[in-house]
């Protein structure tokens, strides 16, 4: 049995030469620090969904009817008549939210370990562009369903670029391709989601993961493994603190996937609206462009930055300044390896000037969401009814105004070497047991 | 020991506290809309289910549609018969396979409340407090000569619907507070064919049913999801044990 697989393997060598050499490289010889903690295990769970998404998605295409007529429709003779249909829509709709929290959790872990440092910045770049294509990817497919949030969610985001001077009100019908989101709409949604954005995503995968080898992971230390000390029990070439990819870290990640299936099936089997979070009940109302949602919100991984949106006010009579805060809110993020010239990575070295900055930078990430979602606001009314608004704002703008503040602070701590780090070690943090 | 393991205690504290700010945004959000009672319903009760399909087959069906459901698929998720379904729910000479449309053709409809009354196949997932909505409104109507139709509702004021139950509930008339027009509570004016207690358990069958109706797969997944998450737990342990061996090596 063993020799037919040596034979098969060897024909494949013969003929594709490249793929073993492929393998080793990414695989058997890529030697990743040894010290990964929990924060690690985000990247591989993005993987996982991002394939879920696929597989799932292919499955829903094949019973979705892409009109504004039947969309609605369709997707209720999915969850009703179509045999495991509402097993597929669950697990797309939460993998679309979960797949946000282990983006979410993944970039903070770059945040804590310096990993968009030099001379990681194209591995950070790259994912800035995954996250952008993602939120791309998560709209329009939250537009699919055509329910009544899908609707009004279309209408006020692409209402957004309306604000731009003088283009604004051309690029929206563009966009829309009529007056208001439409079958028109849906289409080109439909034509973005389930081709375009995911063969960029996968490409964007494919090069966030090529720049990354080429590199060499980052880990909790924030120390630089690939040019160490060298010599461990696989090849004395190699890192010491590395040990390869496969099977280490296959089979711990492994052991991940199982933990975050079982939160996963959790929701889809027992929770799958996730109490009006991951699935509105407003988009269980067919789209109707005659009646409004009482509260019209973007999904919960949009509201951070729909809240800033909200929460700058209009000058010179244009509304536009909240979108460019709102796209500057991300953009700056694309900026941050060159906000930051921390000489040291990892937090556990860092300053604590730096330490408190990015607790805040996170709390207020959470607070905005709490804006943006209407939870504080809904609150507000119940404790200060007569001045409710008044204080979202000023709750909303303070959260605002501490995660722009949060990169001001970074580039002047950083630059004007303010920072007092503590000695990084010289090999990892590892406990020998 | 102490001082190795504190950056790696520190993540998981920090991981803990993320997660735990999250969950308890979400519970914040889901324990707000507190001022309706609780139906108390359970899908999984055959029999209340099966009260419900009556009562809704005898008094909204003439109305109201429930066009993503099939009288076959209720028939199956209900343990009723062809037979049975057909004999004493289906009242309009649809298909067993068929969906569920009312005969009330909509143009009349319009006339008739100023509204088509509205398809609730989706009703109880359409609403943020779900089944307590639909048994809240069902126990709030009260007679309110200034609306068209003469019938008022606290749960859903100036509702275009009479109340299609009142020979069951009764009637109820609405107590006003003192010099305004806010209502304060409702009293039974007129009593109906059933006690309140049994009206409020007649509105919670009714209530369930649309529950069921909403999501039918609600009861498959249930059902699997124990299983899959069964399989999962010894899944993950597995991989738990195999990564421990495998790291031997790295320890």
């Amino acid at each position: 049995m063993a020799n037919v697989f040596t034979r098969i393997g060897d024909w494949f060598n013969e003929r594709a030469p490249g793929l073993m050499p492929m393998y080793r490289k990414h695989m058997t010889e890529y030697y990743a620090p040894k010290n990964f903690n929990l924060w690690y295990y985000f990247g591989s769970l993005a993987l996982l969904v991002l394939v879920n998404q696929i597989v799932t998605g292919i499955f829903l295409t094949m019973n979705y009817k892409t009109s504004a007529a039947e969309a609605f429709n369709s997707v209720e003779y999915i969850m009703r008549d179509v045999e495991w249909g509402w097993l597929i829509r669950y697990m797309h709709s939460t993998g679309a939210s979960l797949f946000f929290v282990v983006v979410f959790l993944h970039m903070f872990r770059g945040l804590l370990y310096g990993s968009y440092q030099k001379p990681r910045e194209l591995v950070w770049l790259l994912g800035m562009l995954i996250f952008l294509a993602l939120m791309a990817e998560a709209f329009m497919g939250y537009v699919l369903p055509w329910g009544n949030m899908s609707f009004w969610g279309a209408k006020v985001i692409i209402s957004l670029f309306g604000t731009i001077p003088v283009i604004g009100g051309g690029l929206v019908e563009w966009i829309m391709g009529d007056y208001l989101p439409a079958d028109a709409t849906l289409n080109r949604f439909f034509a973005l989601h389930v081709i375009a954005l995911p063969i960029v995503l996968l490409l964007l995968v494919v090069l966030h993961l090529a720049a990354l080898h080429e590199v060499g992971s980052n880990n909790p230390d924030g120390v630089d493994t690939k040019h160490g000390p060298k010599g461990n029990r696989w090849d004395p070439t190699k890192p010491a603190d590395g040990i390869p990819f496969h099977p280490y870290y296959t089979v711990k990640d492994l052991f991940g996937v199982g933990f975050f299936l079982i939160i996963a099936a959790f929701i889809i089997f027992f929770a799958p609206t996730f109490g009006g979070w991951f699935l509105e009940h407003d988009n269980f109302l067919p789209a109707n462009n005659l009646v409004t949602p009482t509260h019209i919100k973007p999904s919960w991984y949009f509201t951070p930055f729909y809240a800033i949106l909200r929460m700058i006010p209009s000058f010179f009579g244009t509304a536009f300044w909240g979108v460019l805060g709102m796209f500057g809110a991300i953009a700056l993020l694309f900026l941050l390896p060159w906000i930051d010239a921390g000489k040291v990575r990892s937090i556990r070295y860092r300053g604590t000037g730096y330490k408190v900055a990015l607790m805040s930078f996170a709390a207020s990430f959470i607070g905005l969401a709490l804006v943006g979602a209407g939870v504080v606001g809904e609150k507000l009314v119940e404790w200060a009814p007569s001045d409710a608004t008044f204080w979202e704002n000023a709750f909303g703008r303070v959260m605002t105004a501490i995660y722009f503040g949060y990169f001001v602070f970074l580039w002047f701590y950083t630059h004007l070497g303010w920072e007092k780090t503590k000695p990084v070690p010289e090999r990892v943090v590892f406990d020998h047991d | 020991m102490t001082k190795r393991h504190s950056p790696m205690k520190k993540a998981i504290y920090s991981f803990a506290l993320a997660v735990g700010l999250l969950v308890g945004a979400t519970s914040m959000a889901s324990a707000e809309e507190g001022h309706l009672a609780s139906a108390g319903t359970n899908i999984r009760d055959q029999a209340s289910l099966q009260r419900g399909a009556k009562l809704f087959f005898n008094y909204c069906v003439g109305c109201h549609s429930l066009k993503y459901v099939r009288y076959s698929r209720m028939a199956e998720d209900l343990g009723l018969s062809e037979d049975e379904v057909m004999k004493n729910l289906n009242f309009t000479g649809a298909k067993f396979g068929d969906p569920v449309i009312s005969h009330m053709p909509e143009d009349l409809a319009q006339q008739y409340f100023g509204k088509a009354p509205p398809d609730l196949s989706l009703e109880v997932r359409a609403k943020e407090e779900g089944a307590d909505w639909v048994f809240g409104y069902l126990n709030s109507f009260y007679v309110d000569p200034t609306r068209p139709v003469g019938w008022n509702n606290t749960v859903f004021p100036n509702a275009s619907m009479p109340n299609p139950l009142w020979e069951l509930q009764g009637v109820q008339t609405a107590v006003k507070k003192e010099g305004s027009d806010e209502v304060e509570k409702l009293e039974l004016s007129q009593p109906g064919k059933l006690t309140p207690a049994q009206y409020q358990q007649a509105t919670r069958d009714l209530a369930t049913f649309l529950e069921y109706v909403s999501e039918p797969a609600a009861l498959q997944r249930q059902h699997y999801g124990i299983w899959v998450l069964l399989f999962l737990a010894g899944f993950t342990f597995l991989a738990y044990l195999l990564k421990k061996e495998y790291w031997k090596d790295v320890h």
